[in-house]
């Protein structure tokens, strides 16, 4: 999983039914130290996130397994919400 | 997998339900030479590994998952086990 920051979110109207209802949110990946790194990217949302906050994302297939038993086809998906990150070492 | 080292952790309350429970590290892969290899990562802990720990990192989900017994979890990496030695006659 990494680490990001919600910075927005897209609407599509015509997409793929297994989408519809799920929304679609950009998110920036983070460095260690919580600033921007890298580009951002478009996830989708399996825990009520919003504009702003912290969280992490999983990637790749099993992105989708927050949906079961429903196939949604996404590659990146935001499956926490960060409280508190400590960097320890 | 990758080697990485465990340089912190991270805690989330509201988060997909099979992760309740697991153990969630920032981990930093690393080059052969030691240094940051790339930027770090989230991994879920499989070994009890804690900060400063040489670890085994799996960046793939279907290991990832097995290693922590979750399986259909959205788990991506998780930190497989604790490196005691490296040996790399030739160096790095």
């Amino acid at each position: 999983m990494q680490i990001g920051r919600v910075i927005g979110n897209v609407v599509c109207t015509i997409k793929t039914p297994s989408l519809s209802g799920r929304t679609l949110l950009l998110v920036q990946p983070l460095d260690r130290r919580g600033r921007d790194k890298g580009r951002p990217l478009v996830a989708l949302d399996s825990v009520g996130a919003g504009a702003g906050e912290t969280i992490y994302w999983c990637r790749g297939r099993e992105a989708g397994f927050p949906f079961l038993p429903a196939e949604v086809p996404t590659e990146a998906t935001i499956v926490g919400i960060v409280d508190t990150i400590s960097i320890s070492a | 997998m990758l080697i990485a080292r465990v340089i912190g952790n991270v805690v989330a309350t509201q988060k997909a339900p099979s992760h309740e429970g697991q153990k969630l590290l920032v981990v930093q892969p690393l080059q052969l030479d030691g240094s940051d290899r790339g930027e770090p990562v989230l991994a879920v802990d499989a070994v009890d590994a804690g900060a400063g720990d040489r670890v085994l990192l799996s960046m793939d989900g279907f290991s990832a998952m097995t290693a922590v017994d979750r399986p259909h979890s959205p788990i991506d990496m998780a930190v497989i086990g604790v490196i005691d030695t490296v040996d790399l006659p030739d160096g790095p």
